[in-house]
């Protein structure tokens, strides 16, 4: 116990557990264990044959970046461009907040939801429309014992919750442009 | 080619897409012959990391062989069979040149604190990840290194994240021998983490989690005790309890932003997205050790701040030791543990699912249906 200078007898003896687990013990000098020290010097060691790489082109238009970087690094991922309104809040997160500040990530997450949004409607336009039944892959609730699964489990006090934060932000998108739908209606009405 | 696409929250489906290019003299295109789904995945799929646009491929555990590569590639040719470690590293930044592998500065142009990865939001560089037919890996040169001929690729596909982030959990735990070690959640990381913890001298081993097939596992796979929360009214009191009410000498936290064990934290974090995820495991990780001790932490948690226990941490002198695991740095280390039987990393696998049934798979996996540990993803050109 805390209360004692001794540490309390542990179960099983080194001998006993070497015996008992393969390999107990092999990696057991803290100096010789991988990625130890953290830091080593050794800019040849791995693998880069340059001082600095050579500049990947921006084939896609003006790359977004952090402004806490001092330049675009030379290399970047090229998935999903900056496009619509979603990218435009993403742009304006990254040029006016550095990552320190909430505000870059909440208009990040918020330019995420206009995302969604956009895209439902763009697949919609394309004739390949998002089906939510497929997509959330729902139908393994059938095919890997989505019941019986959950049986006693504590986080089913949460998990009916998953429905709602995937249709809520719709449901609130909806209820708004129906209100806003209803005003204009009202006061063309109004008008006439 | 096809490919698993983000659609939105909870959402993926399979789309044909353009097949990557070589966007840089230094990249190679990976035709993907095995892939899985991560943890952590999980929290892209549920919409808690910023700048998960809709289009993106995840997937940052695959491994392929090599379709073609970029005029300054030196070590690979096409047509090598290769497992690619989850970092994208250039080799040569301040952090690179100093072996800090997973925090590269020079492929992350979105966010300075956090490196590449593959398929993991533009908040990690904006790159498509694995789970398609073919993946564009940049820097060939660094990252990516032959599988070796005796090495089951299972194993492979495992040793890119999940196992050497285990392995890299217990070692930054500091474990020493005879120590006590705690290990927060029962996935695969931290089975792995408590698997490594023996080889790193550890005189016991606890798993908590609150899923009594994972418990069983670890007690199978780990030769751990375990320990189900849930069964408990207080899960600190309880681990104190069975460490004589010192504590543990060492935590490791495997579990990340969507953490089970207090209802409220975990609807404010992990689905109204109030915190960077609900930090339960890693509060629970600081109240249950002992003064003086280490916590490592694996899980991942978002970019928004967390209310986190730093006050107790601070009272009890604890050290928090965390980063992303530079994956090339731990695997000579790993192959030898794989090859003499130490680790089985194969054995965590519960599915293998075909690339064209990725959205099932994501939802099984973010469920917990069916025993399920470690979905592999096998895409159709495989």
């Amino acid at each position: 116990m805390a209360y004692w200078p001794q540490k309390p007898p542990l179960p099983e003896t080194p001998e006993q557990l070497r015996a008992r687990i393969p390999g107990w013990g092999v990696d057991l000098d803290p100096r010789d264990r991988p990625a130890v020290p953290q830091e080593v010097f050794d800019p040849e060691g791995y693998g880069a044959h340059w001082e600095f790489p050579e500049r990947q082109p921006e084939r896609y238009g003006p790359r977004e970046r952090s402004i806490e970087h001092a330049f675009l690094t030379p290399v970047f991922g090229t998935s999903a461009p900056l496009h619509g309104v979603s990218g435009r809040i993403r742009r304006f997160a990254y040029d006016r907040f550095s990552e320190g500040r909430n505000e870059h990530w909440l208009l990040l997450i918020a330019a995420d939801r206009v995302d969604t949004f956009e895209n439902l409607l763009a697949a919609a336009v394309r004739g390949r429309p998002d089906d939510p039944v497929t997509e959330t892959g729902v139908r393994a609730e059938l095919t890997h014992h989505g019941v019986r699964s959950r049986r006693g489990r504590v986080d089913v006090r949460h998990q009916w919750l998953d429905p709602l934060v995937v249709a809520g932000p719709w449901a609130a998108a909806g209820a708004g442009i129906a209100a806003g739908a209803v005003a204009v209606l009202r006061r063309a009405t109004r008008t006439r | 080619m096809r490919a698993m696409v983000y659609r939105g929250p909870y959402r993926i489906r399979v789309e044909d897409k353009d097949l990557p290019r070589i966007e840089h003299p230094n990249d190679a295109i990976v035709r993907v012959t095995l892939a899985a789904i991560c943890g952590s995945d999980l929290h892209l799929y549920h919409g808690l990391m910023p700048d998960t646009r809709v289009g993106t491929t995840f997937g940052h555990e695959f491994i392929g062989v090599v379709e073609s590569v970029g005029s300054s590639v030196r070590s690979l040719k096409p047509g090598d069979r290769v497992m690619v470690p989850f970092n994208i590293s250039c080799g040569s930044c301040f952090y690179c040149a100093r072996g800090m592998l997973a925090n590269c500065h020079n492929v992350n142009p979105n966010a300075t604190a956090v490196g590449g990865i593959y398929g993991y939001s533009h908040t990690t560089g904006g790159y498509d990840g694995g789970q398609a037919e073919y993946v564009r890996v940049p820097f060939a040169d660094v990252g990516p290194t032959l599988v070796p001929d005796w090495m089951h690729d299972e194993d492979a596909v495992l040793l890119t994240d999940a196992t050497a982030t285990g392995y890299f959990g217990a070692q930054l735990g500091d474990v020493r021998e005879g120590d006590v070690v705690v290990v927060f959640g029962a996935g695969p990381v931290g089975l792995v983490a408590a698997r490594s913890a023996w080889l790193l001298g550890a005189g016991r081993v606890i798993v908590v989690d609150h899923l009594d097939y994972r418990l069983e596992k670890a007690r199978e796979f780990a030769q751990a005790e375990t320990v189900n929360f849930a069964e408990h009214d207080d899960v600190v009191v309880h681990l104190k309890r069975i460490t004589d009410h010192l504590g543990a000498d060492v935590a490791i936290d495997c579990v990340g932003a969507e953490a089970d064990g207090s209802f409220l934290q975990h609807v404010a974090g992990a689905k109204l997205k109030l915190q960077g995820g609900s930090p339960i495991a890693l509060n629970w990780a600081i109240d249950a050790v002992r003064k003086g001790a280490t916590i490592s932490v694996m899980g991942a948690y978002g970019p928004v701040p967390n209310a986190v226990k730093f006050g107790d941490a601070m009272n009890k002198g604890l050290t928090l030791r965390m980063n992303q695991c530079p994956v090339k740095r731990q695997w000579p280390r790993l192959f030898e543990h794989v090859r003499n039987g130490h680790l089985r990393p194969r054995d965590l696998v519960t599915h293998r699912i075909p690339l064209e049934d990725v959205a099932e798979g994501y939802h099984l996996f973010s469920s917990k249906l069916d025993g399920c540990i470690k979905p592999l993803i096998v895409p159709t050109a495989a």
